[in-house]
């Protein structure tokens, strides 16, 4: 082999190699690359007791309920077939909405409910004007289940 | 016909200098376009209001930063394998441009992020991933400066940047492969999610932005040439040097 041939079969190899290495480490440390968990995961009590999470999903709709004070709202986020009861006391994102993508960060009090510290709106990646929002709406297509798509449930079927 | 007549320094020098103008020209025509497409034309969002016209920044420059660092890497693989030195200094001429485009994709994305998520910054995969990518950039420019010999520092370099390329995978995967609070794409080989004059603002201001990047690559390059070569006969023999 001539040495340019020979330094080209090296790079390829230590990058496949690379490849390989990284791609085991990314595996094993799936659990810990999540940055949230889903209903269902806290519903089968999958989550970490002691410490703080995030869940994520949706803003069930119908369950925001806004205290006397203003600030502290309770709300549910569902992923479709679980949904965990949340409180949170301060200022909710300007995209924070029924039916809309959540992030919340707390940990679960001893009555099951998930006290939040903070509260995140998971945008996504979907972008039109309101006429075609509205018109979608009004055809039923359902835009919001789709927030989740792509993200640990299988791809955008779009 | 030669193939590799402009791979040499000294050819490349003088090509390099008449077609840097023209892709900057080209660069500003399609960046008023695009933003007389995305500021003016766009409709807005749905969701988001005004707020979401920063993607007409942020994701020209998020793809032209892992873009600009596959190429560089490219180079860097030629510079290793056939010991060229025109590959080198191209790659050390991209890298400050795409640490720009990294810093830029993500210190827009933490002004979109404050109003839409609710913060500036979280710690998920894609966010970290990015930032990640403009540590790799400023490590390459550091290591790529740090010896005596400037070939020496490209070898080394190239071997960084290299190595860096695992995570451009990792980048664009991330918000399939974990849950992440940053959206999926919402362009991607298989279709599109978006209003298409938005599509249209997004993609003219991706030419402009690679248009820029080869251009400013290209005037960079003119003087990493100049400084290496800054000995030789032909160097000496410019206008610009007497």
């Amino acid at each position: 082999m001539k040495p340019r041939t020979r330094r080209a079969v090296a790079i390829v190899g230590g990058l496949a190699a690379l490849g390989v290495a990284v791609a085991l480490v990314l595996n094993a440390f799936q659990s810990n690359l999540v940055f949230f968990f889903t209903p269902t995961q806290v519903a089968k009590k999958e989550v970490p007791i002691d410490r703080n999470f995030r869940v994520g999903g949706l803003v069930e709709g119908g369950t925001v309920v806004r205290q006397k004070d203003a600030l502290s709202v309770t709300f549910k986020i569902t992923d479709g077939a679980q949904s965990v009861p949340v409180t949170y006391t301060g200022i909710l994102p300007d995209l924070f909405k029924e039916g809309k993508g959540v992030v919340a960060e707390g940990r679960v009090g001893t009555d099951g409910t998930f006290r939040a510290s903070q509260v995140l709106a998971k945008h996504d990646e979907n972008y039109m004007p309101p006429e075609a929002a509205e018109a979608l709406k009004q055809a039923g297509h359902p835009m919001a289940k789709e927030n989740f798509a792509g993200q640990g449930s299988g791809g955008n079927k779009r | 016909m030669n193939w590799f007549y402009f791979s040499s320094p000294t050819t490349f020098y003088g090509l390099a200098g008449r077609l840097a103008p023209w892709f900057f020209i080209l660069a500003a025509a399609l960046a008023v376009w695009g933003l007389y497409l995305g500021l003016l034309v766009a409709p807005t969002d749905a969701q988001q209001g005004e707020v979401y016209r920063v993607i007409f920044i942020h994701v020209p420059t998020a793809w032209m930063s892992m873009f600009l660092y596959f190429i560089m890497a490219c180079y860097c693989g030629l510079t290793l394998v056939f010991n060229t030195r025109l590959s080198a200094m191209m790659a050390r001429a991209i890298a400050p441009t795409g640490a720009m485009m990294t810093f830029i994709a993500l210190w827009t994305g933490a002004f979109w992020g404050r109003p839409t998520w609710g913060t500036y910054w979280v710690w998920d995969a894609r966010l970290t991933s990015e930032l990640v990518l403009l540590f790799l950039y400023f490590g390459y420019m550091a290591l790529a400066n740090a010896f005596e010999d400037p070939r020496r520092g490209d070898r080394a370099a190239a071997l960084l940047a290299l190595i860096g390329v695992v995570n451009l995978p990792i980048i664009y995967f991330s918000v399939q492969w974990w849950n992440t609070l940053h959206q999926g794409s919402s362009v991607s080989f298989k279709g599109t999610s978006m209003h298409v004059t938005m599509l249209t603002g997004m993609l003219v201001m991706s030419a402009s932005a690679w248009m820029y990047a080869i251009g400013a690559s290209l005037v960079r390059v003119r003087s990493v040439i100049l400084e290496r070569e800054r000995r030789a006969q032909w160097v000496r023999n410019l206008p610009e040097a007497a």
